[in-house]
């Protein structure tokens, strides 16, 4: 193993070298810090309810989270175009989805669906989540359904 | 009958820890009479949860639906591995195995820690039974596995579909031991706090726990992760859940323990701080465990959703947190600290280690709870997704990655940093020539793409390169080369070889995130698809009856690029007893890469098929069991075996290496 040739003799004195320690770990705390605010400010994304787009006055473009039920017989197809309506019961928006949906993705049932409100006030959902399990549904949209009434377990609901 | 045996033996368990953990944390000063006592109380536990766990494997494998826990969550039909496997497929069983993994730990210090300092042998016995009587005291109380049922049902409500797979029997039992095993650490702390003497020989007891345990640990995430891809049928391999955050978080603060314990056995400096990340380790794992238990976090994990547990579980995770924390304020100031060194030295290197780690704890810690927080507090519901952790994680872990193949190079003490730069300067180029060619062949989708693989290149070159010069390979004779190799302390070979799969799961991670293709289309049997060069033919379909579902299956033939052919099923299955479905996705493996196929749900008489191919992904799992193949060699290192727990008698200043 090779030694280090040249140890500087003359280096920091102790109390100089501890502040540059602190220093080096404040700097690099308060970066990290900034940097976990930055990403809570632009990459959490709020859920809603659909009555709760509405009177929270969800701007178009805002990235969300809408959950709900999938209204029955509201859902359209044409090729890989959907077309669903999303209720909690009180309000009901419209919501666009482009591709396959997942398998799961029932009339009557839970859905969450990530996208943003469009200049219409209908959805554009770029993503649509269901999990795998039939009872599962999203503890979100089961807040929502009860806040709303909706909620009926007892019904086999959703 | 042996139902009501592993009740009573539950029972006395709980009741002989109390009265061990009352023993060792009041009467430490008592000596080695009382560690004789405490150690055979240690054994007598294992043996006593031992039997009540196997009462529980005796019930679900003979189907004994009288047993309320088999009724619910057990059916007569599954395959016996799986009735096994179920016996931890829910709340009261896995609190159990919780608890006898916890006790497995106990005894092994027992049986292999009987040369410690008695003082120091009676608080760890002491704390740990403090926290099996906890544990199982919750377990009698609110969660009892052995409750019994009036009218029996004729057969079982059957395990969750999802569960019944290899992986069950496998990924709880792993990361349980990587959870619990961080409970030594926790409970070395605490000897030291309440004791007050806290020295090398200390850590050199604390390190291999820690190895051990975060061995344990890595292996079961890494388990986890393969079965999440495999079983799930999304096609990816970690999705920043919260349930996966909670296993993350103890396994990267324990990684930080594992090298400041190195730097505590090695310079006696990092005392305090060695101390606070073991409390920290193990209060991570139970907030883990615990948190994924109570219910608050909707998963599959999930089992208990009575809000009294989780109450319950609450109230002893902030009076054992609190209480330790508490120890901590009181008593830290006690322990003297040691060792001096530069800022560039391997300390130096180590604690820059540690501040990343530790960072990244919190910043994950943020993630996964600010939601809970909100949502408990303003009643907004929020999701904090991949993009926030890819964000946070990413930026701490890029300088972390790129500070790591200097540490090792460095001597203690004080080190110059320019001549490790020139030992490295092999593995740079070598890291940045392989990126640019790579990058040039293999086409760019992500920006981040070519720093991310320059940094798994770095990395897995650059904790080889001390290896390398050692054995002076291409300066001396080929032989020569070999037998310095083999002469090597094994914590060198560890260290590189831990080093070397970390650098390749980030190459694996690079690469999946960055050329993963993707194409979801609709087919019908005799139709074909492409993908990345692979063509998929649908062969046919059909239904094919399990043991206890009914599968719907496509048969599929995969044609690679160079003409070899694979043939392969994906099935939906739908099992008897729940109706549930699940997925199971059929996976070609070429090299180090693989072609994921998902069949999905008919619509209007066609299936939609989702196809994936997934580059070098395998690299990610190897890498993961290259670094527990690290720790288990560290493990086996000669320092560990012979001679090691002898207390330091004063603290000799050693010269630099």
């Amino acid at each position: 193993m090779t030694m280090p040739q040249a140890v500087r003799r003359k280096g920091w004195s102790r109390k100089q070298k501890r502040l540059g320690i602190i220093v080096g770990l404040g700097v690099v705390l308060t970066l990290a810090a900034g940097l976990v605010l930055t990403a809570l400010r632009d990459q959490i994304v709020f859920f809603y309810s659909p009555t709760e787009v509405v009177s929270r006055g969800v701007q178009p473009g805002q990235a969300i989270r809408l959950g709900g039920l999938v209204k029955e017989g509201s859902w359209q197809r044409e090729g890989q175009a959907n077309t669903f309506i999303v209720t909690d019961g009180a309000t009901e928006i419209v919501a666009h989805y482009n591709g396959i949906l997942p398998d799961l993705f029932r009339e009557g049932q839970g859905v969450v669906a990530e996208g943003a409100v469009g200049a219409d006030g209908s959805f554009d959902a770029n993503n649509v989540l269901a999990k795998h399990d039939e009872k599962y549904v999203p503890r979100e949209v089961v807040e929502a359904l009860k806040a709303q009434g909706e909620w009926r377990p007892e019904a086999g609901n959703p | 009958m042996s139902i009501e045996l592993g009740h009573f033996a539950l029972i006395l368990a709980c009741a002989i820890a109390l009265v061990s953990a009352l023993g060792g944390l009041v009467f430490w000063r008592s000596g080695q009479r009382l560690a004789g006592v405490l150690a055979q109380s240690a054994l007598l536990q294992f043996v006593l949860i031992a039997v009540a766990f196997l009462a529980l494997v005796q019930a679900f494998a003979t189907s004994d639906f009288s047993l309320a826990l088999a009724a619910n969550n057990s059916h007569s039909l599954k395959p016996l591995i799986f009735k096994i496997s179920g016996v931890w497929g829910n709340h009261e069983g896995s609190l159990l195995l919780w608890i006898l993994i916890l006790v497995l730990f106990g005894a092994l210090v027992a049986a292999f820690g009987r040369r410690l300092p008695a003082d120091l042998f009676n608080l760890v016995q002491g704390t740990q039974s403090l926290l099996v009587a906890a544990f199982g005291g919750f377990t009698l109380f609110t969660s009892n596995p052995f409750a019994r049922l009036v009218q029996p049902p004729l057969e079982g409500a059957d395990l969750n579909p999802v569960l019944q797979d290899i992986g069950l029997a496998i990924h709880p039992p792993l990361l349980y031991a990587g959870y619990v095993g961080f409970s030594i650490c926790f409970s070395f702390a605490i000897a030291a706090l309440i004791s007050g003497r806290i020295d090398q020989a200390w850590a050199r007891w604390v390190r291999p726990w820690t190895m051990l345990s975060w061995t344990f640990l890595t292996l079961g995430i890494a388990m986890g992760s393969y079965w999440a891809y495999y079983e799930l049928g999304w096609g990816g391999w970690w999705f920043w859940d919260p349930v996966e955050n909670a296993s993350f978080m103890p396994w990267l603060a324990g990684t930080a323990l594992l090298h400041s314990a190195l730097v505590m056995e090695k310079r006696n400096a990092l005392k305090i701080w060695t101390v606070f990340l073991s409390i920290i380790t193990f209060s991570l794992s139970l907030l883990g465990t615990f948190l994924v238990r109570s219910g608050i976090l909707t998963s599959v994990h999930t089992f208990a959703s009575d809000p009294t547990r989780g109450l319950v579980i609450l109230t002893i995770l902030a009076a054992l947190i609190g209480g330790a924390f508490l120890l901590f304020a009181l008593r830290a100031s006690a322990l003297r600290q040691g060792g001096l060194f530069a800022p560039i030295s391997r300390e130096g290197a180590l604690i820059l280690n540690n501040l990343f780690l530790a960072t990244a704890v919190g910043a994950v810690l943020v993630g996964t709870l600010y939601p809970l927080l909100l949502d408990a507090l303003t009643g907004t519901t929020i999701s904090v997704g991949a993009p926030f952790f890819n964000l946070t994680f990413g930026a701490l872990m890029a300088p972390l990655l790129l500070i790591l193949p200097f540490g090792p190079l460095l001597p203690w003490k004080r080190a110059d940093f320019v001549a490790a730069a020139q030992r490295l300067a092999g593995a740079a180029a070598l890291a940045i020539f392989l990126t640019i060619l790579v990058s040039s062949l293999g086409g760019l989708s992500i920006s981040l793409a070519p720093l991310g693989l320059l940094l798994g290149f770095w990395v897995a070159f650059g904790s080889i390169a001390e290896v390398i010069e050692r054995s002076r390979l291409g300066r001396v004779p080929f032989s020569e080369s070999l037998r310095r190799l083999a002469g090597l302390p094994r914590s060198i070979w560890s260290t590189a070889i831990g080093h070397l799969g970390l650098g390749l799961t980030v190459l694996g991670i690079v690469s999946v995130t960055a050329w993963e293709t993707e194409n979801v289309t609709t087919l019908n049997p005799g139709e074909r698809a492409e993908l990345s060069g692979y063509t998929v033919s649908f062969e046919k379909f059909e239904q094919v009856p399990g043991p206890n579902y009914m599968a719907d299956t496509g048969r599929f033939i995969v044609t690679a690029p160079s003409g070899g052919t694979t043939e392969l099923d994906a099935e939906r299955r739908t099992y008897v007893a729940s109706g549930m479905p699940t997925t199971e996705a059929a996976i070609a493996t070429y090299g180090l890469s693989q072609f994921y196929l998902q069949l999905g749900e008919p619509i209007d008489g066609t299936h939609v098929v989702r196809l994936w191919y997934k580059p070098y992904i395998l690299l990610i799992w190897i890498g993961a069991l290259i670094m527990a193949g690290a720790g288990i060699l560290s493990l086996t290192d000669r320092r560990l075996r012979v001679g090691a727990p002898k207390r330091a008698t004063k603290s000799v200043l050693e010269p630099a290496e």
